[in-house]
């Protein structure tokens, strides 16, 4: 499925949309960190928690955890929250 | 006591700036400053140490606004980096309290004894070690495990403004296994087993904010330093003052009661001498009232002491007379291994200042940098 990337993070992926596989979003992210090490990290803390600055939506609805589950066709868009004006 | 040896050659400061790193080098007579960067621009950068072993693994603490902490490395001073495999973090746990890294505050490498080995410090206040010069690390247990860490540390929640951290971490060079670290509100350890086990070393280190003013632990140490030809020698600028001990002693003294009562002998970097180990350098701030942590007065100075902190020298030649109202940071001081020897620091208002002269007179050798966060030699022994 296709996963629009914030651009804190474009300089992992080169590109602001990318192609990753996964039954849910940790799944999803696993694959993301194969392609393109040292992702994953950056956006999730050690103990599976969203950081605080990041945001993953799934068809326009806020994720709440990476234990989500997705289906092929789920629109997955990866943000950076808005952290003061 | 053994010699270090005097450089004649250019100098090569690294500074890590709230908005990236930047690498400054000097011609020989450390007149002229050339600025190479920003590194990482956006990034936070902590701290950027080159390894003084191998002259040319130079590792770089970043995080940015958004994003988590990880180490960059570079093998050719800061020309290219890539991002290391596995960063400090710590073992995943069930449930919700599990810790995580926020971001690496202090690196440092081993001694001699362990090429290769580096050591990191981190927020919330823990220690991590490397084998591999940086590319993984592991937790230390011994330390971030301890059955007392909460009680040590208040778990990690008594931060400074900028959060709770473990710094100063300093490796005996005659035992690789013998290490001092500091944590902000928990005070300094001592471990002599390689960090199987630790205890508090803060007798005679006073707590202000403390009902008991002498606790065991809990103190506010801001930077610990051993002298590397000395190393029973040890030097910190606590919250609360100045102290200096000497081992096998295990009680600070006050040095900073020398202090000009008007300045007091708060702050947060302490430099030491590379050659001789009754000199060092403080940067006083103000830590009255509120705690401004700005210069006291409005008018910045360095303070000496050549007499191991018995008395202390104003040394503002070249610096601002008044309404300066920045401060410099606790890794934001060094020195070069000239003679006479060179010393530096970075400002939180993005100025590097230079003295060639042990800091009789100052000089700005950079401006208009961002917030500097650190500033170090980056020296090659091999």
């Amino acid at each position: 499925m296709k996963v629009s990337i914030p651009s804190p993070l474009r300089s992992y992926t080169d590109a602001d949309e990318v192609e990753a596989e996964g039954v849910t979003l940790a799944e999803l992210l696993d694959d993301l960190d194969r392609q393109y090490p040292g992702f994953r990290f950056r956006m999730i803390d050690e103990q599976g928690r969203i950081r605080p600055h990041m945001r993953i939506f799934v068809n326009r609805e806020r994720a709440a955890s990476i234990e989500q589950a997705l289906d092929a066709n789920d629109e997955v868009q990866i943000l950076q929250a808005l952290s003061g004006g | 006591m053994a010699n270090d040896t005097i450089d004649r050659g250019p100098v090569t400061l690294l500074v890590g700036t709230k908005k990236g790193a930047f690498v400054l080098r000097s011609d020989a007579g450390r007149e002229g400053w050339e600025i190479e960067g920003p590194h990482f621009l956006g990034h936070q950068s902590h701290h950027v140490v080159l390894d003084p072993r191998d002259g040319r693994t130079l590792l770089a603490a970043t995080r940015a606004g958004h994003l988590g902490p990880t180490i960059f490395r570079s093998f050719d001073l800061g020309k290219s980096w890539k991002e290391v495999s596995g960063p400090p973090a710590f073992p995943q746990v069930e449930g919700e309290s599990g810790r995580a890294v926020h971001h690496v505050f202090w690196l440092q490498p081993s001694s001699e004894a362990e090429p290769g080995v580096w050591y990191a410090g981190v927020s919330p206040p823990c220690l991590f070690r490397s084998e591999d010069a940086g590319d993984t690390w592991a937790s230390v247990a011994g330390f971030n495990d301890h059955p007392l860490w909460g009680t040590w540390t208040q778990e990690g929640e008594d931060g400074t403004p900028d959060g709770s951290i473990l710094h100063s971490i300093n490796v005996d060079p005659r035992d690789p296994a013998h290490l001092y670290v500091g944590c902000s509100g928990g005070g300094v350890f001592e471990s002599r087993d390689g960090g199987a086990d630790w205890r508090p070393l803060n007798a005679g280190c006073r707590a202000d904010f403390h009902p008991d003013k002498y606790p065991e632990f809990g103190q506010d140490p801001h930077c610990l330093r051993l002298h590397p030809l000395a190393p029973d020698v040890l030097w910190q600028q606590n919250h609360c003052g100045i102290y200096r001990m000497e081992r096998p002693s295990d009680t600070w003294e006050r040095v900073g009661d020398h202090m000009p009562r008007d300045t007091g002998d708060i702050g947060f970097p302490i430099e030491l001498h590379p050659r001789d180990p009754d000199t060092a350098w403080v940067f006083p701030m103000d830590g009255s009232d509120v705690w401004p942590r700005t210069s006291p007065g409005g008018r910045p100075s360095v303070y000496r002491t050549r007499d191991a902190g018995q008395s202390w020298q104003r040394c503002d030649a070249g610096l601002p007379h008044d309404r300066a109202w920045w401060t410099v940071l606790r890794q934001s001081m060094t020195t070069d291994h000239h003679d006479p020897l060179g010393l530096y620091f970075g400002t939180t208002t993005g100025q590097v200042w230079g003295s060639r002269d042990e800091g009789d007179t100052w000089r700005p050798i950079v401006e208009h940098l961002p917030h500097v966060y650190s500033v170090e030699l980056a020296r090659n022994h091999s």
